[in-house]
């Protein structure tokens, strides 16, 4: 009981608004420097180093983006609906504030999944958009994102919203699979023919290496982007506190 | 707990009952919208028998969402809906309670009406037992998931937009089973599997959707 006490109050403690905003400021550039370097290594491995695909030729290699993309778009709702809810439980300020800030992101990287994941529809398929039960479901996760982002925006009290959109989220995570499964059932069971065929065969090692890094780098970009913004939110929110007027006038 | 709920239920029920638009209107929404399709598309009954299943879900869907605003919104004015929460029973329960009555003054009708809208689409006599079926296991669910969404946007001014938005993708699973099951029929197929799907899943939202509802109530009215 002791120990989870003390692993609370230390929680707290890095959780109030002057010591995230520290922490923060020094993990910033770390993890901004370290998504660079991963992404620009992936993109020139995925590019000019990794093997031409027997079948796809050179097209297949916008995988390297819209894979790593597809694979945020969840992770990203994940970290949403964990933060409302850590929030909503322990009535942590920060997390409501991480669950706010990563939406917009989370919807990014589903609307880039999806843009590219037509790009490369169009020669493989012949059309820009197939039913087909992954695009469909990431359609649908657009949408609930879109929901959160609409909700938020329509509550006035920031600490009301907070707890509305946590709620919607937490909903939300308990859906996905449901619909992701009803998805795929709905597409095999419309005599679906035109294009099951995306599970490809195990990959190869030497395509593997640059799509993990550019996953890796993916992820550390979004912890960047959401520090980030989640910081001018801190900013925002605590700007009639001492901290913060001193930090404005260090700053000039 | 027991009586608090029984007598919220009668209480929601008469107040429709002497609102008879509360119960007719969605009604005949339901019936307007599934009358536009063959006036656009085609009265061809090969074309209207495909598509009906799929038409008539999406308009029982929207109906039901339309309806939600009667769930929360005047007990909300009036302050019934505060001293609902501050009362001695769980919210929860007392949720439930309206969450029925929505369904028995929305849903119900609804699929009292199912046949004779499934015979002028020219579905055959099993698809409309079988859209009868997914009805009766599916409409429950659009109350009781529009009642979480329901609960999220009842305090805002303007929340019809945004309670579609928030309510609809959630709505999908429903629509896919059920449009799916009353087309399966239709082509002579098993539909067991997509009816023990919608009852899962209606059993799973009684369970839980009361509490998110009641949760996302306490939000709304702080």
């Amino acid at each position: 009981m002791n120990i989870w006490k003390s692993v609370m109050k230390f929680i707290y403690h890095f959780a109030s608004p002057k010591h995230f905003y520290r922490i923060s400021g020094k993990l910033i550039p770390w993890f901004g420097w370290l998504a660079a370097i991963l992404l620009i290594a992936g993109s020139i491995d995925g590019l000019f180093f990794a093997p031409v695909d027997y079948q796809q030729g050179d097209s297949y290699r916008i995988i390297f983006i819209h894979v790593p993309a597809a694979w945020m778009s969840m992770f990203v709702y994940m970290v949403m609906a964990s933060a409302g809810a850590i929030g909503m439980i322990w009535k942590i300020k920060l997390a409501d504030v991480v669950a706010s800030s990563s939406a917009p992101i989370g919807a990014a990287f589903t609307a880039l999944a999806l843009i590219t994941g037509s790009i490369w529809g169009k020669p493989m398929w012949g059309a820009w958009w197939v039913w087909d039960a992954r695009l469909t479901s990431e359609l649908i996760l657009l949408f609930l994102y879109l929901g959160f982002m609409a909700l938020e925006s329509a509550i006035e009290d920031p600490r009301a919203a907070a707890r509305a959109c946590a709620i919607l989220a937490i909903v939300g995570v308990i859906n996905i699979p449901i619909i992701h499964y009803s998805v795929e059932w709905w597409n095999t069971l419309h005599q679906g023919a035109t294009v099951t065929k995306l599970d490809k065969p195990s990959i190869h090692i030497s395509m593997l290496i640059p799509l993990l890094l550019m996953a890796l780098g993916f992820k550390l970009y979004y912890a960047t982007v959401v520090l980030i913004r989640a910081r001018n939110k801190v900013l925002y929110a605590e700007q009639n506190n001492r901290w913060v007027k001193e930090i404005v006038k260090q700053s000039g | 707990m027991y009586n608090a709920f029984l007598s919220l239920l009668k209480r929601d029920l008469r107040l429709a009952f002497r609102h008879k638009s509360e119960i007719l209107n969605p009604l005949f929404f339901f019936v307007i919208v599934v009358t536009l399709f063959p006036l656009g598309i085609s009265p061809e009954k090969q074309t209207l028998a495909e598509i009906g299943p799929g038409i008539i879900w999406v308009a029982a869907l929207l109906a039901a969402m339309l309806s939600l605003d009667s769930l929360f919104r005047s007990d909300f004015e009036d302050g019934t809906l505060e001293l609902m929460l501050l009362s001695e029973y769980p919210l929860s329960v007392l949720v439930l309670a309206k969450i029925i009555v929505h369904w028995l003054i929305t849903g119900f009708p609804i699929i009292l009406f199912s046949p004779l809208l499934g015979t002028v689409m020219f579905l055959s006599s099993d698809a409309i037992v079988t859209l009868m079926i997914t009805l009766l296991l599916g409409t429950p669910i659009l109350s009781l998931i529009g009642a979480i969404g329901m609960a999220l946007v009842v305090a805002l001014k303007r929340g019809g937009m945004l309670l579609s938005l928030l309510v609809l993708p959630l709505y999908i699973p429903v629509l896919i089973f059920s449009a799916n099951a009353v087309g399966s029929s239709m082509a002579g197929l098993s539909i067991s599997g997509q009816l023990y799907f919608l009852a899962a899943f209606m059993v799973f939202c009684l369970t839980l959707a009361p509490i998110a509802a009641s949760a996302a109530l306490r939000v709304s009215l702080e």
